[in-house]
């Protein structure tokens, strides 16, 4: 698919049904009503491949995923994909194998990028089958919105300029 | 005496978290565990108090590699307590809407997850560095079953326009048309991709499975039949219980089902490919013999090739409904509740998927059971290790370690839906 011009999305990626996998999703619900109507957002379950898919609609993508690293819960993982490897323990809890940064690697050797990919890694207290966030986990998906509305109005300010 | 352990941490490309355990002594492969956890006992649990017509939408995150196949058990099998008949175009569009999934999720695992081990890469991004133009037609296949389930059911994931007697809302006849452009490409794509598998180098593996699957008089089953097996079986979906148990294992927080005379059986492609060869197209079983299959295949390792002609086929008959689709009058038949039990089973990717529901004269659920195609597989998987393990004591340690993953990714297990570690430790005494 060619972009023939700039656009933004948002992808939240996880399970509402696994407790703090959910996360993602929970940002993107949070994002969903307060970003400006330009910028496009996308629910998936972290299945790599699909993320491939969902990135060839644009060229700047931020992704919003829980991770499992042995951090603290709550702790936020910020990653360029264009300046570093991202590490494969950090999204062990995607929904399926092929994860969040295995997408991210083999986007990377197939030439398949976006040509800006912010990764927001979210550390997860548990994974267990159930509904509910961590209330750590809660308080860092608040500021990771915070942190997305914000990196969305200066990508619009850029495109406006 | 020599002690030898083998661990793996972490063996990724299997869908869901576990834990495999070997442990080998005197040269007697003395026990094989394999650890899962499970995330449908969490949901039968979730359902009870709610309502019917909210299963379709609560059951599709069950999974997000086969969100469809548990919308479609969970709906025929309300259709069955409530004696909801759903009219032959909205069964074909269901049928086509499966395809879409198997066509994902098949080309997912052939391309992604399983070729690297015949390859010797460790995953798909090693891979890709060598064969980038074969992902890139895997990228594409299964983009074409995306596009199925995103028409018809409404997004790609987690579908929400399935509904108890049908669907919210029927597409036209002009986005099925533009399907089929896409479909004539994958079903080339899933030609080749058949003619490629078959050039790998197979293990050799064969025991004497009871194969279980849908047996449907006209077709190739995805959603209707009786349950057949190569050892006798034929009952219809209800009697399910009768033959089948599941029993807790001390080493895993799932259950394990067995077939209650015989033990351990075998779902998924393979079995369906065994039991409904004549139901193929002859487009599909002719690249079958071309692939070098007979109508029987029983060496797992093969399921790599299985897999493949099941791709081709969904693609081929994806675009037998599309040319001769009829858009219904209406896109859903209505129902009554009652007090009531209905039974399904419809053919998964990884095998059937039995879901029970019991029904409340409101159509409350008072109970639910749903038993996926892994728990069913699980002692099979077992059974194979133990085998292969013995069969090739004599090989590195590195490379069996590398053919039991090999061995479990047959299954393209879908151990929680979830979460996706199996930690792997053979000890050897």
């Amino acid at each position: 698919m060619k972009i023939d011009r700039e656009t933004l999305l948002i992808v939240g990626v996880g399970n509402i049904y696994r407790s703090d996998d959910g996360i993602g999703i929970s940002v993107l619900y949070r994002l969903r009503e307060r970003l400006p109507s330009a910028i496009r957002t996308r629910e998936l379950t972290g299945e790599g491949t699909a993320l491939l898919e969902v990135w060839k609609e644009a060229n700047w993508v931020i992704v919003v995923d829980a991770v499992q690293s042995g951090a603290p819960p709550g702790t936020i993982h910020r990653l360029d994909a264009h300046s570093e490897e991202i590490p494969k323990r950090l999204f062990p809890y995607s929904t399926h194998a092929f994860s969040v940064a295995e997408a991210v690697e083999l986007a990377r050797a197939l030439d398949l990028l976006p040509r800006r990919l912010l990764l927001y890694g979210i550390e997860g207290r548990t994974f267990a089958a159930g509904i509910g966030l961590s209330r750590e986990v809660v308080r860092a998906g608040a500021t990771v919105a915070a942190e997305v509305l914000n990196a969305s109005n200066c990508f619009l300010h850029s495109i406006d300029a | 005496m020599k002690t030898r352990t083998i661990k793996v941490e972490n063996l990724a490309r299997v869908e869901g978290e576990g834990a495999l355990f070997v442990k080998i002594k005197g040269g007697q492969v003395m026990d094989v565990q394999l650890k899962i956890f499970e995330p449908p006992r969490f949901f039968e649990a979730f359902l009870r108090g709610r309502n019917a017509s909210e299963l379709p939408d609560i059951t599709a995150r069950i999974c997000g590699i086969c969100p469809v196949a548990y919308q479609m058990s969970a709906c025929h099998a309300v259709e069955d307590a409530f004696g909801v008949k759903v009219n032959k175009s909205l069964r074909a569009l269901r049928r086509l809407l499966y395809c879409g999934e198997w066509i994902e999720s098949h080309t997912l695992h052939v391309y992604f997850l399983h070729a690297p081990d015949f390859l010797g890469y460790q995953d798909a991004i090693s891979m890709a560095k060598d064969h980038p133009g074969t992902l890139e037609r895997g990228l594409r296949l299964k983009k074409t079953g995306n596009e199925i389930v995103r028409l018809l059911g409404g997004r790609e994931i987690h579908p929400i326009n399935v509904r108890v007697g049908g669907f919210y809302k029927v597409p036209s006849k002009q986005e099925f048309a533009a399907l089929a452009e896409d479909l004539k490409w994958a079903r080339d794509a899933a030609l080749e991709t058949v003619r490629w598998v078959a050039t790998f180098s197979f293990p050799q593996l064969e025991r004497d499975y009871e194969f279980v699957a849908l047996r449907h008089l006209q077709e190739y089953s995805f959603n209707e039949g009786r349950l057949v097996s190569n050892k006798g079986l034929d009952i219809a979906i209800r009697e399910y219980d009768q033959e089948f148990a599941e029993e807790q294992v001390p080493h895993s927080n799932a259950l394990h089902s067995i077939h209650k005379d015989r033990g351990a059986y075998f779902v998924g492609p393979q079995a369906r490919y065994n039991l409904n060869f004549d139901k193929l197209s002859s487009l599909t079983q002719d690249a079958a013999h071309t692939a070098g299959l007979g109508a029987i295949c029983r060496n797992p390792f093969h399921s790599i090739i299985v897999r493949s002609i099941e791709i081709l086929y969904a693609c081929d008959e994806a675009l037998r409904i599309i040319g001769e689709i009829d858009i219904p009058d209406q896109p859903a038949v209505e129902f009554e509740p009652r007090v009531s039990t209905g039974y399904s089973c419809t053919e998964a990717p990884r095998g059937i998927l039995y879901h029970r529901y019991r029904f409340d004269e409101a159509g409350v659920i008072l109970d639910a059971k749903i038993v996926p195609p892994t728990s069913q597989n699980q002692k099979s998987i077992e059974n194979d290790l133990r085998q292969f393990v013995q069969d090739n004591l004599k090989m590195p340690t590195h490379e069996l370690q590398w053919q039991c993953e090999q061995a479990i990714r047959n299954y393209d297990p879908c151990i929680s839906c979830a979460t996706h570690f199996l930690k792997l430790h053979f000890e050897e005494q």
